[in-house]
């Protein structure tokens, strides 16, 4: 049960946008820009940073919702997000991805974690500055989200399977309330 | 200095607006909403949580600048201020905003952190749904904020004495755009 009222059967993030839609509409156009708009890294990277940090959160709801847009947007690939998320393996990423992930687990814990030699392994790996700014602030922003949903108990469909439309929704239409 | 090329005359937040703006409209709509609204929350209170989260993630620049905002609506009671950083239990505010602060603080740590018994506890003292929900989402919003300013290493100004001018701005016109067009306002 929810802390606050919201309506039932409606999970996770989407109970608080229709408990306050007036916040909710900055909120999808903060996880549109971010996963979706103008970036070096494919929407389906910008996923896999959402769907770690919401995994390193302990948010069921987040991870298994961004786990499943990944999924969708990757195809053949898509064995790439349980190898990251259960078995903890990034061989298939690349240097790069992978010294984002690195930054992204920092700022998950906080942002002082993250310290100049993280900055600079991405940087050899071939980070550029709006990689490196598009992955701290989806990693903080998940920092946001996970809170908001698990802080006020909404309701969290359980097994990856409940997910499957929802994350086929996310990848085709992106997020708009 | 920062991990990525923003302009340098900017500190903290406005550096990273300035530099993305497409992120910087949603986050600035989003701290406009939450923070210049008045209801059974007053923007004092509002301020408050941010403040108090910005201190429990050692975020500088977000707890001295959302603490002098906080000053400026509670007409320069700087002791308040300082007491709900120290120990918001003993500070001389309503039960209801302690209440609301130990949600706040539970937040921090991690949205499972907040059990059945502090909401219980919050309602009891008067909160309603909507406090519950502003105060919730403010300390998930700070936790973003903190870490966004933090995370790539934005220069917090050092000269204690320009916070209160930049709080003033706030107060007079909110967080429009204006708050990332602007370095740093210096004492005279």
């Amino acid at each position: 049960m929810a802390y606050i009222q919201v309506e039932e059967g409606i999970p996770g993030i989407r109970s608080l946008f229709q408990f306050n839609p007036e916040t909710g509409g900055p909120l999808c156009d903060l996880a549109q820009a971010l996963l979706r708009g103008p970036s070096p890294l494919s929407a389906a990277e910008r996923e896999l940073i959402a769907a770690y940090v919401s995994h390193r959160n302990g948010c069921m709801f987040c991870m298994n919702s961004h786990a499943m847009a990944a999924r969708c947007l990757l195809g053949d690939q898509q064995h790439i997000v349980d190898e990251i998320l259960i078995e903890q393996n990034t061989s298939a990423l690349s240097a790069k991805m992978k010294s984002l992930l690195l930054i992204a687990g920092k700022v998950q814990v906080n942002g002082k974690s993250v310290k100049a030699e993280d900055i600079e392994m991405a940087r050899n790996a071939g980070a550029g500055d709006a990689d490196i700014h598009d992955t701290v602030l989806i990693a903080a922003s998940f920092s946001m989200f996970n809170r908001y949903v698990d802080g006020l108990n909404t309701l969290t469909p359980s097994g990856r399977w409940a997910y499957e439309e929802m994350g086929k929704r996310m990848s085709e239409k992106g997020y708009q309330l | 200095m920062p991990y990525i090329d923003v302009d340098k005359n900017l500190p903290g937040i406005r550096a990273l607006l300035a530099f993305s703006p497409e992120t910087a409209a949603p986050i600035g709509a989003l701290a406009e909403l939450l923070l210049r609204r008045s209801d059974s929350l007053s923007m004092a209170d509002r301020e408050l949580i941010g403040m108090y989260v910005s201190y429990l993630n050692d975020c500088f620049y977000c707890n001295h600048s959302h603490g002098e905002i906080a000053i400026c609506y509670l007409n320069g009671n700087r002791e308040l201020v300082d007491a709900v950083r120290k120990d918001y239990r003993q500070a001389p505010i309503t039960e209801k905003l302690k209440s609301l602060l130990q949600i706040a603080a539970k937040v921090q740590q991690g949205g499972r952190s907040v059990l059945p018994r502090d909401i219980e506890q919050a309602k009891e003292q008067g909160a309603s749904d909507h406090d519950i929900h502003d105060t919730v989402l403010i300390a998930a919003t700070f936790c973003m904020m903190n870490r966004y300013v933090d995370g790539l290493a934005t220069i917090a100004p050092q000269d204690m004495s320009s916070y209160p001018l930049r709080a003033k701005q706030i107060v007079e016109k909110g967080y429009g755009n204006h708050i990332f067009l602007q370095p740093q306002p210096q004492p005279l």
